[in-house]
């Protein structure tokens, strides 16, 4: 952690010179590295990489997502996943392998307009990504609060191991569902609680790039729930 | 222009208007920029990467790039007809062609980026001011770019060289330069010259719409880091 040397870039910006290697958002030219996007760039002992700030969500393998039902083709779902691509969740993934288009119909089990927890099964940049249902934590969400953040941020979000998050559940009791593709679903059984956890997603959201973040959200979420996270501890 | 090289609005030769660059004005595109380069007021918006509609212009092996050039029928002062004229076209290209250097379009394969300009009030070099817009807005739109692309024009106005040429010069003038450049990496990705120059007088024409760029440069760079670093810690 000591020698990461961090610094606000824009596009263009040369980071270093040296033989480094290029990671993600970052360019090479000859032996200058070029930022390729507005973030935070970070130098290692030897790679480069920027933290971007803005832009969309690019689909990886194995990410969770959380996507939103936008149609069905007798086969498939299609979901819309915060991404310039859409998503397909074939019928067997659901149904399993005697899926047949004549018996089954598709929207009793997920509906347009469905949200649903799904996990990136594979993708390249030839095809479509493909999703799939079958793992724990995954499958139709039935309640909560949905709030869109930007991707970029989600990283800041989670925190290192899962310290923000964590933070954010132990002190308003909510269960937080996050999607790489930045949309997030909060369900709490106290509304209050529910309100809380809101507030401090999209504060996490607006301040991302600034630091102590996990300390002005505990200061931001203490004031009233000082005496639960005490409990918790207890 | 007076003999010690004020000119008409009271500037120096080597002088540019004013510009001020705000990022992010449009709330429902994925990146914006509205600048303001003298009495030239543009707004530019970025939207994608997304779907390619019709769908037999997408690329499989990358990205496009599209953009539109267009004038509101107030922006002048004898009513403009809103089709896009013969010059509206001839401009939404050499947009294009003037960003698609400094955008990596790679990434996206399959997919589209729009990047739409509408010039609310004209007034010489907007597509040079439209160029700067648009850049910011594609930084701000989170798109990854090689360098930012800063545009300046320089032209001959009663036979001495001069930076940044407005209305009545350009009507009144003898050549008008528009240069886009890409100034980290130091490369020129748009030039036009309407008008005539001797071999000498081109070099230093050129030399000082670079020079321009370059100043153009770092108030899009001001507004891109107020934008995201507004709290300015680092």
């Amino acid at each position: 952690m000591m020698d990461v040397k961090r610094r606000y870039v824009i596009p263009g910006d040369v980071i270093a010179t040296g033989p480094l290697r290029p990671e993600q958002n970052v360019f090479q030219d000859g032996d200058r590295m070029i930022s390729t996007c507005v973030g935070i760039s970070e130098i290692f002992e030897n790679s480069v990489k920027v933290i971007p700030l803005t832009g969309g969500y690019m689909p990886k393998a194995n990410d969770l997502v959380i996507g939103k039902v936008i149609g069905t083709s007798p086969l498939s779902w299609e979901f819309d996943i915060n991404s310039c691509f859409v998503g397909f969740l074939p019928a067997q993934d659901v149904f399993g392998r005697d899926y047949s288009p004549t018996k089954d119909e598709l929207r009793q089990r997920l509906d347009i307009g469905d949200l649903v927890a799904v996990r990136i099964a594979n993708f390249d940049r030839s095809r479509d990504p493909l999703l799939t249902v079958q793992d724990r934590d995954l499958g139709k969400i039935d309640s909560g609060e949905l709030i869109e953040i930007s991707p970029s941020k989600v990283p800041r979000l989670i925190g290192k191991r899962g310290s923000m998050i964590q933070t954010i559940e132990m002190a308003t009791k909510a269960i937080i569902t996050i999607g790489q593709n930045g949309w997030i679903v909060i369900s709490c059984e106290d509304s209050e609680g529910l309100l809380k956890a809101v507030e401090a997603v999209k504060m996490i959201d607006a301040l991302a790039h600034t630091p102590n973040l996990t300390e002005r959200v505990k200061s931001m979420l203490g004031v009233v729930d000082g005496e639960n996270n005490d409990t918790i501890n207890d | 222009m007076t003999e010690d090289g004020i000119r008409c609005d009271g500037r120096r030769l080597d002088e540019l208007r004013n510009i001020s660059i705000k990022v992010g004005v449009l709330k429902n595109a994925d990146g914006s920029a509205y600048i303001e380069f003298g009495k030239n007021k543009i707004l530019a918006g970025v939207f994608g990467p997304r779907d390619v509609h019709p769908k037999h212009m997408a690329n499989p092996d990358s990205g496009i790039l599209r953009c539109r050039y267009h004038m509101s029928p107030f922006s002048v002062t004898e009513r403009k007809n809103p089709a896009p004229s013969r010059r509206e076209i001839e401009i939404s290209k050499v947009i294009k062609e003037a960003l698609q250097p400094a955008v990596i379009l790679k990434d996206y394969p399959r997919t589209v980026i729009d990047v739409f300009i509408e010039v609310l009030q004209a007034d010489g070099g907007s597509r040079c001011a439209a160029l700067d817009a648009a850049a910011v807005a594609l930084a701000d739109a989170g798109i990854p770019m090689r360098d930012l692309v800063s545009a300046c024009a320089a032209g001959k106005v009663a036979d001495r060289i001069v930076l940044d040429v407005n209305n009545e010069e350009d009507q009144e003038g003898q050549a008008d330069m528009p240069v886009a450049l890409m100034p980290n990496l130091g490369k020129v990705t748009l030039l036009q010259l309407d008008g005539m120059l001797k071999p000498e007088e081109f070099k230093t024409c050129m030399q000082t719409a670079l020079v321009g760029c370059k100043r153009v440069y770092e108030v899009q760079r001001k507004a891109l880091m107020e934008k995201y670093f507004q709290n300015g810690e680092q």
